[in-house]
């Protein structure tokens, strides 16, 4: 069980936890929602749930609650940039099936 | 593949509905775009990596070019490029005629029109126009940067701005096809970026000494709420008026005689340049062979040359504090905002003015963009509720009225605006096709008492039993109290909506009396809301038990149960009107009591009906 963060995408977000000046870590899951399925959900972390699991990547906390460890397990997230779009990347081997936008995916 | 940023806590947005929204500072000299991206505000570079887009727009014989192309183009085509428009946005041709020659154009003569207009090679343009030039290039790169469109921007202006010159601002954006959430002040967006809006109180002075403007502001923070308490300032005062005095300077100097618009627009480049070399060097060298000189000026010179401007702005300072009935020591921070501000013999005569050194931690050309952006983030509703700031707030609750004649709440009074609030509703009978919305305005829990704002219906709900269909009803105020209710089933996605002004037409005295009421009312408020719920109860009861004695009422009962339960009902429906909330109570439970054993039958009879014939393996539970 894992879920790993690239090293630029770890850079990053240690950089917006500094900026923000407060948060635990960077909490990853899913939600049903959206276009095809499920969406991923990208947060900062201030209360940690009594069932979430925590571990390290890169030196960034990972913060995820069970039920979306079954969907992102072996996920990694990346940090990329299309011109002058940048942001983060989910690269989910479970995704089946993505909608054009990849924000949203089915399993 | 999307690129996605980090969200608050809590606030992850379902995909496709992200609030991305904008700070635009639409300068004089130069205009900037940031946006909240991962927590971290931040203005945006163009593909050049360059943050300041010059407000400069050349137009070409087929083509619009906006920012430092343009720039480059104003020595060579002076008449086609347009810089600085920002000094009559909203202002008359009169007031156009009495800033002299400050701008070289041409002004179009043969024109009824009340805004000015400028003859350009393509068309004659007004200051609107070339400003939505402006916006909708910052727009665009913000959109590009994000990956996805901009649900709203706000907007900076001089706090010296008056009506007309805010209209023209709010009208370039509408050109430029923006959603503006509100035009903020410029000071108070410079406050709100350096944090101070998270101090408990404070005097706050915003010495803005930008390219084409200087606004004083002396803003007090009581509670996280800013109150202008005073502005001043000079909206033809400005860093321009810097490179005027050099310009003069060099003329002199260098005794040019030949004057044209091509000479003066060299010179004012030159000595804008020389301007800015002198903020970080002692001296600078002033090069121009093509009209054949070059001098050099030191920092001693050119504080002398923008002495009296400086001097001009203390005044303004002082006038303000009187304004604002305050001493210069009552002030706690002053913030520096503006390029102008960059000039050393600025912050040395501001600090010793108010006798505190001012805050120029942050660049002070993207101060403004930075602070815009928050409060855009926070308009867009990014941000946890308590953080909203300087917001208006909805005078009376808007409320729905639903069955019964009662009033519920969707959004309360003292709601900071702009907000959008949800709830879901459903039919009450079965096969229900529409549903009458009226949305109405108080505090009072009956719709009778309340002030009626609005009806609509949404037509199309597919037929379902009673309470299965979802209906979502928005009510969204934004930031100028205009309001819009929308209605959606969400099954089958029937929309319907309806846009409204809600707080216009009653003045403060009529609020105030609806207020009062409320609260002399509430004890009969309540007591006519639990008694109309109780009908409602009723009649769903009623409705409930005529469509199920409809359907099987002879196959599961003898005659004498069919009749006892027939009994009842029509027993209640007798005293529907006129019962007390505790009779319709004992009404509503002996019903329920007499009919317990059918409702069981009913329940077997249905699960019978889904399993016969079937194995165990087919059912889906």
């Amino acid at each position: 069980m894992a879920i790993n963060l690239t090293e630029k995408a770890a850079e990053r977000v240690k950089g917006f936890l500094h900026s923000r000046g407060k948060g635990l870590g960077l909490r990853i899951g899913i939600k049903t929602t959206g276009c095809s399925g499920m969406a991923y959900v990208l947060e900062f972390v201030d209360d940690v749930n009594d069932d979430d699991e925590v571990f390290e990547s890169q030196g960034v906390k990972v913060i995820i609650d069970p039920k979306s460890m079954v969907y992102l397990d072996g996920t990694k997230v990346d940090f990329a940039k299309e011109g002058l779009n940048e942001g983060f990347q989910f690269i989910n081997p479970n995704a089946k099936d993505e909608c054009g936008c990849g924000e949203s995916f089915t399993v | 593949m999307a690129l996605l940023q980090i969200s608050e806590p809590g606030q992850t947005t379902a995909p496709h509905q992200r609030n991305y929204a904008a700070g635009i500072d639409l300068g004089t000299t130069n205009s900037l775009v940031a946006i909240n991206r991962s927590g971290q505000v931040e203005t945006l570079p163009d593909n050049d990596n360059n943050h300041l887009l010059p407000s400069v727009v050349h137009y070409a014989e087929n083509d619009i070019i906006v920012g430092h192309a343009a720039q480059n183009l104003q020595a060579a085509d002076p008449l086609n490029t347009l810089s600085s428009v920002k000094r009559i946005m909203g202002r008359g041709i009169e007031d156009v005629k009495s800033l002299g020659n400050v701008l070289p154009y041409e002004f179009d003569g043969n024109n009824d029109s009340a805004v000015p207009r400028i003859m350009t090679r393509q068309k004659s343009v007004s200051a609107i126009e070339v400003s939505a030039e402006i916006l909708s290039v910052l727009s665009n790169r913000a959109e590009q940067t994000m990956g996805e469109a901009l649900s709203g921007v706000v907007i900076t202006v001089p706090a010296y701005f008056d009506d007309a010159q805010r209209q023209a601002t709010r009208d370039a954006a509408k050109l430029a096809d923006l959603n503006v959430y509100r035009l903020l002040n410029e000071p108070t967006a410079a406050a709100v970026a350096y944090g101070l809006d998270q101090q408990a109180e404070g005097m706050i002075a915003v010495y803005d000494l930008g390219g084409g403007t200087f606004d004083i502001s002396i803003l007090n923070l009581t509670r996280g709420v800013f109150e202008v308490l005073a502005t001043g300032g000079n909206s033809s005062l400005g860093g321009d008026d810097m490179d005027h005095a050099i310009a003069e300077w060099l003329i002199e100097q260098a005794e040019i005689k030949a004057i044209d618009a091509k000479v003066i627009r060299n010179l004012l480049i030159a000595s804008r340049k020389a301007k800015e070399d002198l903020t970080q060097q002692e001296s600078t060298l002033i090069d121009l062979p093509q009209l054949g000189f070059s001098l050099t000026l030191d920092r001693t010179q050119f504080n002398h040359l923008v002495e009296d401007l400086v001097n001009k702005t203390l005044m303004s300072c002082r006038r303000a504090l009187r304004d604002a009935k305050i001493e210069k020591e009552e002030i706690n921070n002053v913030v520096m905002v503006g390029g102008s501000t960059r000039v050393p013999l600025v912050v040395d005569q501001v600090g010793k003015f108010f006798n505190c050194t001012p805050l120029t931690d942050l660049d002070p050309d993207r101060v403004v963009a930075i602070g815009a952006a928050l409060q855009a983030d926070v308009l867009a509703g990014n941000k946890p509720d308590q953080e909203l700031l300087l917001l208006d707030v909805l005078p009376l609750s808007l409320c729905i009225e639903t069955m019964g004649g009662l009033s519920e709440k969707i959004i309360s009074r003292n709601t900071p605006i702009p907000v959008a609030r949800a709830q879901e509703f459903t039919t009450f009978k079965d096969g229900q096709t529409a549903m009458a919305i009226h949305v109405v305005q108080g505090e009072r829990e009956l719709v009778s008492d309340c002030r009626s704002l609005a009806h609509f219906e949404l037509r199309g709900i597919p037929p379902m039993t009673a309470g299965a269909a979802r209906i979502k009803v928005t009510y969204q105020v934004d930031a100028d109290g205009l309001m819009s209710v929308m209605a959606e089933e969400l099954s089958s996605g029937v929309k319907a909506d309806i846009v409204i002004k809600p707080s216009y037409g009653l003045t403060d005295g009529e609020i105030e009396t609806m207020l009062r009421d409320s609260m002399s009312h509430a004890k009969e408020d309540i007591d006519a809301r639990m008694r109309a719920e109780q009908q409602v109860e009723a009649q769903r009861v009623i409705e409930a038990i005529d469509s199920a004695l409809t359907k099987d009422g002879h196959d599961l009962l003898n005659d004498n149960e069919f009749k006892a339960i027939t009994v009842a009902r029509n027993e209640l429906e007798k005293v529907l009107q006129s019962a007390t909330t505790e009779e319709l109570k004992v009404a509503i439970k002996s019903i329920e009591v007499i009919s317990e054993e059918y409702v069981a039958k009913r329940m077997n009879a249905s699960v019978q009906k889904v399993l016969s014939g079937k194995n165990i393996n087919e059912v889906e539970v």
